[in-house]
C-alpha cells in the first residue's frame, strides 16, 4: 500500500548545484517516435510531443520517481490544513527562451486561461478550482471549490505546461504563428526542426539553475523503422532509445552491448497500465462469467514472459502497484482454464465468436493478442482477430464496435487523474477512445469514486479505493492485463538521465556526459 | 494532327483527368473509417467532447460533406492544395520540403536502374547461353524476387553494421555543420544505400526485358541483311538490334519514372530517408487529409506528365511512330 505521506508539503529550495564534478559540454542524440505533430505543450500533449518540449516547457513541480513533487518553476509550496488552498513561490529571475521575465502572471494565465480552453485532460482537474491568483509577482494562489486530493499531481509538465503570456495574451492559441517557434522557461531552447529528420534544441543559458544544464545541445532522431532505431543504436548514432522505441526481442541483444545500461524507470508518474476493453453491453462479454472466464483462460505471465521478454508485471486490477492507493487485495486470478471451462459451462456459452481488436502499436501489440487468441480457444471461446491502424482503431473502440480491445493508458500517479475515467457510469460517451469503453455501469461505485476523490485525509482515500478496486476486480469490468514496462537503452556513460517519474520527458535537464 | 496539338489535347485530357483523381481520391479516404480530430485526440491519452468538437471546427469537419469536397476542388482549380492542419502548415510546403530528398533518391535510384539493367541486359544478350549470362539472369532473378524491405535491412546490416563503411540511415550527417563539398560527398554517402536498394529490383526488370527484346529483334530478317552487309557485332547491336528493341523498355521505364515524384515508401521509411513517401504514409496513419490528397494529386499529375513524355520520346526512337499515335 502506498499513498502520499503528507498533505502539506514544504520543500526548501535545495536547488543549489550538487558539489561534485559533472563534465558539462556535449550533445545527447535521443530517438523520437513518431515524429510529433507539433511542440507547442499547451496544444498537442501526445507522447513524442511531451518527450520533446518536455525539454523547453516546465510546471511549477516535478516529480521523483516515488512520486513527491519537487521544485521546478516553484522553489516552494503550501498546502492549507483544509486541502484547499495551495500556494506557490516562484523562483525569481527567470526568463523567458525571448529574454521576457517570466512571473505570477504567466502562471495564472496558462492555468486559467490557456489550458482551460486547449488542454482536455487539465480540463477535468481545473473543475475543481475556484481562483487562481497572484498576489504577488512571486506567488501563486490555486484555491478549490472542494477538496482534491490528486490536485498536487497536476503541476508536471506535460499536465500544466506554463506558457508565456506577452506572446499568446488576446491571440488565436491554435493559430498563433509562434507555435511553430516554442518560447518555454525550460533548460534547452528550440532551435530547428528539420521535418523528417531530426529536431535541434540548445542550451538555454540563462537557466535559472545554476550549473544546468550540463549539455550543449539534444538532437532528437526521427527513426520510422523499429528495425532501424536498432540499428542506429548499434552504430552510435544515436545515445538514447527512449522506453517504447525498438520491439522488444531486440532488446536482450542491445542491452548486452559494451557500455549500454538500461533501466525501467522514469515511467512511474505515467504508470502505463495494459488491459482489453471487454464489451459490458452486448455479446458474451456482457455476461460476467464470461469475463471471469477471460481472465481464468489466460497464461498472463507466459505472456509478460514471451511477449514481453519478461519486463513488465501482470496486473491484479485497475490500478497500477506503481499509482498511489494501489491495494492488492482482490481476487487473483491465475491461469485456470479448468475453473474457465466451468465458468462457460454454467453461463451456457454457446460458441458465440467474439471479436478481438489488437492495437496497431506494432508486432509485439499483435503478438499479444495472438498469444490471447490461443489460450481462449484452449477453453472453448472462438476469436476473431479484427485488425486494423491506428485511425480505426480509435473509431471503432470510440464507437463501441468491439466485443474485446486491446488498450493501455497512463494513470498520472493517482486513481482520480488516471483510473476512475474509464470505469464510472457519468463517463460513459460515445466518441472518445479514453473514457469508460466499456460501459461498466455500478451507481454504488461510482459515489465511491466521487467520494474518494474530494476526501483530504489519505488514509480515508486508501480504505475506499481498496473498496473500490475489490469489488471491481471481481466483476472485471475489463480484462487488465500487465503493467507495462518499456526500459530506456541508454550509452553507460550517460549519466542522471532517469531521475524523474517522467523519465526521458525531462531527463535532459540534469543529465551529462561522463568524458 | 501535329505533335503540338496532340500535345495540347493531351493536356487537356490530363486536366480533366486529375480533376477526376481529387474527387475519386476524396471519396475513398472519407470513407476509411476514423478522422484526423480523433486521432490527434487519441494520441493525447485524453480527450473530451469539448476537445474533440474544437478539433473538428478546425479542420472543417463539421461541415456538410459536400461543402468539404467543393471548397476542396475550388482550392484545387486554384492550385491551391489546402492546409495541414496536423502539421500547422501549408501543403504545398510540405510537399516541396521534401521533394530535394525524394527526387535525389528516385532519380538516382532510376539512373543506376536505367543504365546499368540496359547494359547488362544488352550484355547478357550477347552472350547468350554462355556462362556469364546465366550468372548475370540468375542475380537478376535474385534482385527481382527478393522483398525490398528485407534487401534494405540486409545492406544496412552488412555495411553499416559490420563493415561499417556507409552510413545506415537517414539524408546526412546531424548536426555536423557541413558545407560545400564536404557536405555533397555526406550526402552522397547516405545516398548509397537507399538508391542502390531502390535501384537493383528495376535494374533487375530492365535487364531482363532488355535481353528478351534484344534476343527477338536479333532473330529478324533486317539484322540478317545487316549481317550480310559485313556489318560488325557491336555496330549491329547498337544501330540496328537495340534500337528496335529498347521501345518496351521505355514504356516501362516511363511508368517507373511517373513513380518518382511519390518516393518510396518502403525504402524512405527503412533509411529513415526525409521524402515524400514517408509524408504520405505518416499523413495517411494521422488520416491528414489535405496532405494524403496533395501527394496524390501531384503524383498523380507527375504520371501523366511522364505519359506524355514517354510518348514524345517514342517517336524520338522510333520516327514510324507518327502523329497518329
Amino acid at each position: 500500500m502506498r499513498y502520499l505521506k503528507a498533505t502539506t508539503i514544504l520543500v526548501a529550495a535545495a536547488l543549489a548545484a550538487p558539489a561534485f564534478a559533472q563534465d558539462s559540454g556535449g550533445r545527447l542524440d535521443i530517438v523520437v517516435q513518431p515524429e510529433p505533430p507539433g511542440l507547442m505543450l499547451g496544444l498537442v500533449q501526445n507522447g513524442p510531443t511531451q518527450m520533446v518540449a518536455g525539454d523547453i516547457y516546465e510546471s511549477l513541480l516535478r516529480y521523483n520517481t516515488d512520486l513527491e513533487p519537487q521544485p521546478s518553476l516553484a522553489k516552494s509550496w503550501e498546502i492549507s490544513d483544509d486541502g484547499l488552498v495551495y500556494t506557490f513561490h516562484l523562483n525569481e529571475g527567470v526568463k523567458w527562451h525571448d529574454g521576457a521575465p517570466f512571473t505570477a502572471a504567466d502562471v495564472v494565465f496558462s492555468a486559467d486561461v490557456f489550458l482551460r480552453e486547449t488542454h482536455a485532460r487539465l480540463r477535468a482537474s481545473l473543475a475543481y478550482v475556484d481562483t487562481i491568483e497572484a498576489p504577488d509577482a512571486n506567488t501563486v494562489v490555486f484555491t478549490l471549490k472542494e477538496p482534491f486530493g490528486p490536485f498536487i499531481n497536476a503541476f508536471e509538465t506535460g499536465t500544466m505546461p506554463i506558457v508565456p503570456k506577452h506572446i499568446y495574451e488576446g491571440t488565436d492559441f491554435a493559430n498563433n504563428p509562434a507555435n511553430a517557434t516554442p518560447i518555454g522557461t525550460g533548460p534547452f531552447k528550440f532551435d530547428k526542426w528539420e521535418k523528417g529528420s531530426y529536431i535541434h534544441l540548445v542550451k538555454n543559458e540563462d537557466y535559472y539553475v545554476d550549473g544546468l544544464p550540463h549539455l550543449d545541445e539534444v538532437f532528437y532522431r526521427v527513426i520510422p523503422d523499429a528495425a532501424a532505431r536498432a540499428v542506429a543504436f548499434e552504430t552510435g548514432e544515436v545515445d538514447v532509445l527512449p522506453g517504447g522505441s525498438v520491439e522488444n526481442w531486440d532488446i536482450p541483444r542491445l542491452a548486452g552491448m559494451d557500455n549500454v545500461c538500461t533501466t525501467g524507470k522514469g515511467w512511474e508518474f505515467f504508470a502505463p497500465h495494459a488491459w482489453m476493453w471487454l464489451n459490458n453491453r452486448e455479446g458474451p462479454t456482457a455476461d460476467k462469467r464470461f469475463r471471469q472466464a477471460v481472465m481464468y483462460a489466460m497464461n498472463r505471465e507466459f505472456m509478460k514472459d514471451v511477449v514481453w521478454n519478461g519486463y513488465g508485471k501482470v496486473a491484479t486490477g485497475p490500478v497500477s502497484s506503481r499509482t498511489n492507493f494501489y491495494s492488492d487485495d482482490v481476487t487473483i486470478y491465475n491461469h485456470d482454464p479448468a475453473k474457465a471451462k466451468a465458468l462457460l459451462a454454467e453461463m451456457g456459452y454457446d460458441g458465440t465468436p467474439v471479436r478481438l481488436l489488437p492495437l496497431p502499436y506494432g508486432e509485439t501489440w499483435q503478438r499479444w493478442a495472438e498469444a490471447v487468441r490461443q489460450n481462449l480457444t484452449e477453453v472453448g471461446i472462438k476469436v476473431d482477430i479484427d485488425s486494423t491502424d491506428v485511425a480505426g482503431w480509435n473509431e471503432k473502440t470510440a464507437n463501441w464496435d468491439y466485443d474485446m480491445a486491446f488498450t493501455y493508458l497512463y494513470q498520472y500517479g493517482d486513481p482520480a487523474l488516471g483510473v476512475s475515467r474509464n470505469y464510472t457510469a457519468d463517463r460513459i460517451k460515445k466518441g472518445s477512445p479514453w473514457n469508460n469503453v466499456e460501459g461498466y455501469n455500478n451507481p454504488e461505485l461510482d459515489a465511491k469514486w466521487a467520494n474518494a476523490a474530494t476526501l483530504v485525509k489519505p488514509e480515508d482515500r486508501m480504505a475506499l479505493y481498496t473498496e473500490i478496486q475489490k469489488e471491481i476486480v471481481d466483476d472485471v469490468a475489463v480484462a487488465w492485463m500487465q503493467e507495462l514496462e518499456f526500459p530506456t537503452i541508454y550509452r553507460c556513460n550517460v549519466q542522471d538521465l532517469v531521475t524523474t517519474g517522467i523519465g526521458i520527458n525531462d531527463g535532459p535537464r540534469n543529465a551529462w556526459i561522463k568524458k | 494532327m501535329s505533335i503540338l496539338t496532340a500535345i495540347l489535347w493531351r493536356l487537356a485530357k490530363a486536366a480533366l483527368t486529375l480533376l477526376a483523381i481529387a474527387v475519386l481520391n476524396f471519396f475513398l479516404l472519407h470513407a476509411a473509417p476514423g478522422d484526423p480530430a480523433v486521432v490527434l485526440a487519441g494520441e493525447a491519452g485524453a480527450a473530451d467532447e469539448k476537445m474533440i468538437e474544437q478539433l473538428r471546427e478546425r479542420f472543417g469537419l463539421d461541415q456538410p460533406f459536400y461543402v468539404q469536397l467543393g471548397k476542396y476542388v475550388g482550392g484545387i482549380v486554384q492550385l491551391d492544395l489546402g492546409y495541414s492542419f496536423r502539421q500547422d502548415a501549408p501543403v504545398s510546403q510540405l510537399i516541396l520540403d521534401r521533394l530535394p530528398a525524394t527526387l535525389l533518391l528516385t532519380l538516382t535510384a532510376f539512373g543506376i536502374s536505367l543504365v546499368c539493367g540496359i547494359a547488362l541486359g544488352v550484355a547478357a544478350a550477347a552472350r547468350v547461353g554462355k556462362l556469364s549470362d546465366s550468372a548475370l539472369t540468375t542475380l537478376a532473378l535474385l534482385f527481382y524476387a527478393t522483398p525490398l524491405y528485407w534487401l534494405a535491412l540486409m545492406a544496412v546490416l552488412v555495411f553499416s553494421v559490420w563493415l561499417g563503411w556507409l552510413p545506415g540511415f537517414g539524408y546526412e550527417t546531424v548536426g555536423a555543420g557541413l558545407t560545400g563539398l564536404d557536405r555533397v560527398l555526406d550526402i552522397l554517402a547516405h545516398l548509397i544505400l537507399p538508391a542502390l536498394t531502390l535501384g537493383l529490383f528495376f535494374m533487375a526488370v530492365y535487364m531482363r526485358m532488355t535481353r528478351a527484346s534484344m534476343l527477338e529483334v536479333s532473330q529478324l530478317d533486317f539484322v540478317k541483311t545487316a549481317k550480310a552487309k559485313g556489318l560488325s557485332g557491336p555496330a549491329i547491336r547498337r544501330r540496328h538490334i537495340l534500337r528496335n528493341a529498347i521501345l518496351p523498355v521505355v514504356t516501362l521505364a516511363g511508368l517507373q519514372a511517373g513513380q518518382l515524384v511519390g518516393g518510396a515508401v518502403l525504402t524512405e521509411t527503412v533509411f529513415a530517408w526525409p521524402g515524400i513517401g514517408r509524408l504520405m504514409f505518416e499523413s495517411l496513419a494521422a488520416r491528414d487529409y489535405n496532405t494524403i490528397l496533395g501527394v496524390f494529386l501531384v503524383s498523380a499529375a507527375m504520371v501523366i506528365l511522364f505519359n506524355i513524355v514517354t510518348d514524345i520520346v517514342y517517336r524520338i526512337v522510333d520516327p514510324r511512330i507518327g502523329a497518329t499515335a
